[in-house]
């Protein structure tokens, strides 16, 4: 500025010549002229160099704004040749964006970035190899590994780093090539190297190669041994700021050995809670609460560390909204381990009008879990003023919180009650019903203390509108019938709007009639019939049939055990139910500043499984507290696996939760999956069995009531049914009722076994001079092997055998040598050889072929065999019902197809014993209109997961076989597996 | 890490795009719209949002969604501080940050975009080195381009700070004049009731710096009261244990521009807000279709100080279509579209006697619309000059490792940040 004021007398002039200077570039957002493209083409090829230049220009601005500028390609790659740098960069910024579309043609660049990456100038060095690795196309990354192998011991730090980072992008387009050239070797070492932004960028390029690793070497490279770890945050204090998030990140894996060791590494990684950056000071947050386990929880370093903590996560939330927002999920986590360290700190957490709605909702779930006897009247005073707000979520949130209060405190509870029907007496609507669906929760908590407030909740019949509030009100009705004068009246009301309700409040509706029949029999007759027939012929839904029918049969058949199952006294509930549950809580406490974090759920449950697919990672479980000296080595070879995760948490008290309404309108398939098949199958009969004399039996089952007890000719009641239901009387689901009887579904069924394929010639005599060769696969519990026959027909003694697999798609390799005595002429020998999958991997065309060598002392032959893909279906199939859940839902739908397998005499569960023996294992089964769907999962050896919807169809028994997974290509090969299962 | 980076403006256009790895369809960016049409503002669109093969992450700046598409498990913080630094180099480099700066220099964008990442890990972030790689455009050089018919935006030597120990300082400075300034800018986080009672407080401030030193000096700026900063943030390149042991700044700046530390102060006790308010409003129609508002600031300025830059902004419920009032001092405006009453006070003068100026009247209600049961807050801001809330002060700055002595100057600001009364 100093400048243009001392030309203070010529600014007239100064104005009119920057008026023209600035031109800017938005001009190129207008709409392509026709011919623009030919005049480009032209000014490229231009003899002046400037003009080149501003032409390439154009054409970088033309395809930043999304213009199709490729048929350009030959042309802009002409310039590259040129010295100027600039000129230089703009073309590699080109061919990054066009190389894919144009390979043949991208392949002309190739000399010129193998000569850069010699060029003396390291920028340009650099430069090259930056670029050449966003080139993903094949041809051109074959001529990259020997110029990244000199730039990865370049004297110049510069273009060491930039080296680094190439290697990751190579081993994205292919990682084999990598590990047979060595790359990831070289990076290893880099790691040791004096310069801190090499080692920062080195850390990086590993933990993206062995999170997408395919195989052992690649998924190792994260351990490191203490000495590394040593140098690494040596490194810490003078790389950038990222390059400390990653270094952070990868320390955060590493599990020292001592106690020592653990305070030591603690001491230096406190400095980072003051950095500026706040990924950095999270990153730091979990390597210290990570090894915080470890150490005596009564120490003066552990209190004195923990002291650390709470002003950096506080400073967090003075961020932008954004960060706050991540902060806050992971304040959420840390309170929840350790209640300490912000429990000082509860105004930070409150709301300010400004906030963006996702920071209020989490600010607001932390005050909940902050509040405590001492803190109650802040907080409750804070909650009123939020139900008064605008925003319609938050204000229901905020009612709920309250709710929430009167459930964790138990001394504030009579203050929440009446701030809740202070809140009711506002009339605003959804605040009305919110306080409504909380009081309920108040109601479980403390029975027979604040009924007196039903009157007045009463009043507010007629406002509610939502389904949950509707469902709350008619359950206090129902429970609470004996004290309501006109509950048969009220529930009457509901009734008649029977079919225009939801499923939540039918089933409430129904349960609720039913007690309150069972309370005041006398004069609720008609009204229960009513409901039953409602439930039993008019609806559509299942579960509410279902219902229906299993009150009719319990009140026809025994009302007293009726009384026992409905109005059995339900379990307390408490505030715990909003915890994580520990074991989770102590997975995500290692996964601070992660996304896994910000979702609460393990990383396996979102991220794609490709990384997890390969190489099975042990999930991370804090580390538990070692014994003074003992047991610091016993730990320490237990390495960073599997550390007892529950050790680290003290026991909590069991959990009771709140059936949720959500869980009764919840995914039906979610129902059965956890109900469990068996209560589907016995539902099926009831109704069955109910419905050849609905008449008759409406008939017997008023008189058993009114008659007491009388015999009766339909099935009992199973047994377990009282005690399941007694868990949940308010939302009892039918999941919860046959809980008991469900059961497993395919589990307790023992590995091994399966069937043995007839041997196929491989080797026929005439190929291999004499030397006959059959063969067959067979799996053993884990163990692969190939099971070979070698018949010597010719006229003279074979020796020297050995086999030697190609690279195949599976990666199969022989386990050991073939042993193998000499083989005297007309002798036959069968053998078996172990197989592993360590081999190197090639994808094959077919996916499965393998190629076999064998050798004796006569030659080597040659011959390819299908491995069959039941063959390497590993015994880890088997999953949570709940991740297949969400792993099923996680693959995108084009990748699912769809196979007729024909039709066989095996029902659904013979059927699923037989494939389990393959290793495919039945995750769920359910039944739909009489179609049995069984849910199945195989992992094959080289962790690709194949989730499978079997359908069996009785009648025609038809089977139909949908199979999804990320790898489209292994499907052949699962289609013909269960082909040859199911055929047997 | 970052595979695709987003440029989005408030009418959902996507303007411009950089991939880090292979291109990302646009369609990527549906499952953000789809929560942008959810959200009542742009300002509530959840920073991160998952798609079934992909998770966005974004930050909203300037009337822009910067949205950043990553594939596995990335440390979110780390993106979106990225995110914001990215917008920071831009407006570093153009003044300011809005789709004209940047669509004026699209080409400068992108060079910076490639610059900033390479295969999604962040590579050059520091402006000062950024400059030297990519020059920012400005008035002088426009003007000698177009004299001398050059026309370059990259330079052709390599960033040595790079690779130094000290990555943040640009190598070969020199001034004629030495220059270091520092702005000690204090906000005040609060709430306070309708009583007057602070419900909350805090305050967060924040030292900006403009060094122009030649040479690469060492500087140590030290605290009358550095017992007050609770919590700090420091820039990189202080010395942390320094800070730690004695409580004072020792570093070696960037040079330029840029935030040296930010810190949460701590406030014993009860924290002197600055000013009170007196306000009534209600929305009951006692006459007619319309409520009524009175507001009265009663200024509480430390000795020898003024407010200013007062504005009040109250944000009012749908039902309230207008406002009329008077003001005794300084301007009001009511926006109808956002349903927001702002009063623009101004400087509150105490030496000519000013004394507590209102804002009074009617206000104007849809007709036939329910009175409405939600209390609005109004939200203040103002700005004091030389001093600081929480009291913190500077003892000296002292400069070793050159020989020429610069001149220092500190300037004390207090602002409110979010300062919220409740009605």
């Amino acid at each position: 500025a100093s400048v243009s004021e001392s030309l203070g007398n010529i600014r007239p002039w100064l104005q009119k010549v920057t008026t023209q200077a600035k031109t800017t570039d938005s001009k190129y957002f207008t709409t392509t002229r026709k011919g623009e493209i030919f005049e480009l083409k032209a000014e490229l090829n231009s003899e002046r160099k400037d003009k080149r230049k501003e032409a390439v220009k154009k054409v970088i601005a033309s395809m930043t704004v999304g213009k199709d500028v490729s048929t350009l390609f030959p042309d802009v790659v002409n310039c590259m040749q040129a010295d100027n740098l600039e000129l230089k960069k703009l073309v590699y910024l080109y061919l990054m964006n066009y190389a894919k579309t144009q390979p043949d043609k991208a392949i002309m660049a190739v000399n010129t970035f193998v000569r850069d990456c010699e060029d003396p100038n390291p920028l340009i060095r650099a430069l090259a190899v930056r670029t050449i690795g966003c080139i993903r196309v094949d041809e051109i990354t074959a001529y990259l590994c020997d110029p990244l192998r000199k730039c990865l011991k370049d004297e110049d730090p510069y273009v060491r780093k930039t080296a680094a980072v190439c290697v990751a992008k190579l081993h994205d387009i292919d990682p084999l090539l990598v590990e047979e050239q060595g790359f990831l070797d070289a990076l290893k070492e880099l790691l040791a190297d004096s310069n801190p932004m090499v080692v920062a960028n080195a850390v990086a390029a590993i933990t993206e190669i062995s999170d997408s690793a395919q195989t052992d070497t690649a998924a190792d490279m994260l351990c490191w041994s203490g000495q590394l770890i040593n140098k690494l945050l040596t490194a810490l204090n003078e790389c950038t700021e990222w390059g400390q998030v990653f270094i952070l990140d990868a320390v955060a894996n590493y599990m020292p050995t001592e106690n020592n060791e653990a305070q030591n590494m603690i001491e230096r990684v406190s400095p980072r809670l003051a950095h500026a950056n706040a990924a950095v000071v999270l990153s730091a947050v979990k390597v210290i609460m990570k090894l915080l386990e470890m150490l005596d929880p009564n120490s003066d370093f552990v209190l004195s560390t923990i002291k650390k903590l709470s002003a950096p996560l506080v400073t967090l939330l003075s961020s932008e909204p954004e960060i706050q927002y991540v902060a806050l999920r992971n304040i959420n986590l840390i309170v929840q381990k350790r209640p300490d360290i912000l429990k000082q700190e509860l105004k930070v957490f409150f709301v300010k009008y400004n906030d963006p709605i996702y920071v209020k909702l989490e600010k607001l779930d932390i005050l909940i879990r902050l509040t405590s006897a001492a803190n109650i009247a802040n907080v409750l005073a804070e909650l009123k003023e939020y139900a008064t707000e605008v925003d319609v979520d938050f204000v229901r949130k905020a009612v709920r919180a309250i709710g929430r209060c009167a459930i964790k405190v138990e001394s504030a509870a009579e203050r929440c009650v009446s701030t809740l029907l202070d809140l009711i007496q506002t009339k605003v609507n959804y605040v009305v019903q919110e306080a409504i669906v909380v009081i309920k929760d108040i109601f479980r908590k403390y029975p027979n203390k604040y009924e007196s407030v039903i009157g007045t909740l009463c009043e507010n019949l007629d406002t509610l509108d939502e389904p949950e509030a509707r469902a709350s009100m008619i359950w206090i009705i129902g429970e609470y019938a004996e004290r309501i004068d006109n509950a048969d009246e009220l529930l009457e009301s509901f009734l008649e709007g029977f079919a225009d309700e939801q499923t939540a409040v039918q089933l409430q509706l129904l349960t609720s009639v039913v007690k309150l029949f069972l309370k005041r029999p006398t004069d609720t007759q008609e009204l229960v019939q009513q409901a039953l027939s409602l439930a039993t012929q008019e609806a559509d839904n299942p579960d509410l049939r279902d219902r229906g029918y299993i009150y009719w049969r319990l009140l026809s058949t025994d009302p007293a055990a009726a009384k026992q199952v409905v109005l059995a006294e339900k379990p307390l509930i408490s505030e715990e139910t909003d915890l994580l549950e520990p074991n989770l809580l102590d997975e995500l406490i290692c996964h601070i500043g992660s996304l896994a974090s910000v979702y609460h759920k393990p990383p396996a449950a979102f991220v794609d499984g490709r990384g997890g697919g390969q190489v099975a990672k042990a999930t991370k479980g804090l580390p538990s507290r070692l014994a003074a000296e003992a047991g610091g080595a016993a730990a320490a070879a237990a390495g960073g696996g599997d550390f007892g995760a529950g050790t680290g948490a003290p026991g909590r008290p069991a959990v009771s939760v709140i059936p949720t309404q959500e869980s009764l309108i919840g995914d039906l398939l979610d129902i059965d999956m956890s109900g469990g098949a068996t209560a589907a199958a016995a539902m099926a009969a009831a109704s069955a069995s109910t419905n050849q004399q609905p008449v008759d039996l409406l008939g017997e089952g008023l008189d058993s009531l009114l008659g007491g007890p009388a015999p009766s000719a339909t099935s009992p009641v199973p047994p377990s049914g009282a005690s399941a239901a007694a868990g949940g009387s308010g939302a009892d689901s039918l999941a919860d009722i046959f809980g008991g009887l469900g059961g497993g579904v395919g589990g307790g069924l023992g590995g091994g076994g399966g069937f043995d394929p007839p041997m196929e010639t491989w080797l026929p005599a005439q190929k291999g001079k004499g030397l006959q060769i059959e063969g067959r696969f067979l799996r053993r519990g884990p163990q692969l092997s190939m099971e070979l026959r070698l018949r010597n027909n010719a006229m003279q003694q074979l020796n020297g055998f050995a086999v030697q697999f190609n690279k195949n798609s599976f990666g199969l390799a022989p386990a050991q040598p073939l042993a193998m005595n000499p083989l005297a002429p007309q002798q036959s020998v069968t053998t078996l050889l172990p197989l592993n999958t360590k081999g190197p991997v090639q994808k094959m065309d077919p996916l499965l072929t393998l190629q076999v060598a064998v050798k004796n002392n006569i030659d080597i032959f040659y011959f390819a065999c299908l491995i069959p893909m039941y063959a390497l279906f590993t015994e880890e199939g088997d999953m949570d019902k709940r991740v297949f859940l969400s792993t099923w839902k996680d693959i995108p739908p084009e990748n699912e197809t769809q196979f007729n397998l024909g039709s066989y005499a095996h029902d659904a569960d013979t059927a699923s014993t037989m494939l389990r023996s393959f290793n495919v294992f039945t995750i769920a089964k359910r039944s739909v209109e009489s179609t049995d769907m069984l849910y199945q999962c195989v992992k094959l050896t080289n962790g690709i997961l194949v989730l499978a919807e079997l359908k069996i169809v009785p009648q025609t028994n038809a089977y139909t076989l949908s199979l999804k997974s990320r790898h489209v290509e292994i499907y052949p090969g699962v289609h013909e597996a269960y082909l040859a299962v199911l055929k047997g | 890490m970052i595979h695709s980076i987003f440029f989005i403006n408030n009418s959902g256009d996507i303007f411009l795009e950089k991939h880090y790895k292979r291109v990302i369809p646009k369609s990527i960016c549906d499952y953000f719209f789809e929560e942008v049409t959810k959200n009542s503002s742009p300002e509530n669109v959840p920073p991160i949002i998952q798609t079934p093969n992909h998770i966005l992450i974004s930050i909203y700046r300037a009337q822009m969604h910067f949205v950043a598409v990553c594939k596995s498990e990335v440390p979110p913080l780390f993106v979106i501080e990225f995110l914001h630094r990215l917008a920071d180099i831009i407006k570093d480099y153009f003044d300011e940050v809005s789709e004209t700066s940047i669509k004026d220099n699209v080409v400068i964008v992108y060079e910076l975009l490639d610059e900033v990442l390479d295969n999604g890990f962040p590579l050059a972030t520091e402006s000062n080195i950024l400059k030297e790689l990519i020059r920012p455009p400005n008035l002088l050089r426009s003007l000698a381009d177009t004299m001398t018919g050059r026309n370059s935006t990259v330079s052709a030597t390599l960033p040595t700070g790079q690779l130094s120990n000290i990555p943040w300082r640009r190598s070969g400075v020199k001034y004629a004049n030495n220059e270091a300034y520092f702005d000690i800018v204090e906000e005040l986080d609060a709430i306070v009731d309708k009583f007057g009672g602070a419900v909350c407080a805090e305050v967060h401030g924040s030292i900006d710096c403009l060094i122009k030193l030649s040479g690469v000096p060492d500087l140590t700026l030290s605290f009358v009261n550095s017992r007050l900063i609770e919590d700090a943030s420091l820039h990189p390149c202080v010395r942390h244990r320094r800070f730690e042991v004695e409580r004072l700044l020792s570093f070696v700046p960037p040079d330029g521009g840029f935030r040296l530390m930010a810190y949460r102060a701590s406030c014993h006790g009860n924290l002197p807000v600055p000013l009170d308010l007196r306000h009534t409003i209600s929305f009951k129609q006692a006459s007619g279709n319309s409520g009524h508002l009175e507001l009265t600031v009663i200024p509480r300025p430390p000795s020898g100080r003024q407010l200013e830059d007062l504005v009040l902004t109250v944000p009012m419920p749908r039902a309230v279509s207008g406002a009329s009032l008077v003001a005794s001092a300084g301007k009001y405006s009511y926006d109808t579209a956002s349903r927001t009453l702002v009063w623009t006070v101004g400087r509150l003068d105490s030496q000519k006697g000013a004394g507590s100026p209102t804002l009074c009247g009617t206000l104007v209600m849809q007709t036939g619309a329910p009175v409405p049961d939600c209390r609005p807050s109004i939200l203040v801001s103002f700005s004091i000059t030389g001093w600081t809330i929480s009291g913190l002060k500077v003892n000296r700055l002292d400069l070793h490792g050159e020989k020429y002595k610069p001149f220092k100057g500190v300037k004390y600001v207090t602002k409110a940040g979010k300062l919220e009364f409740r009605t």
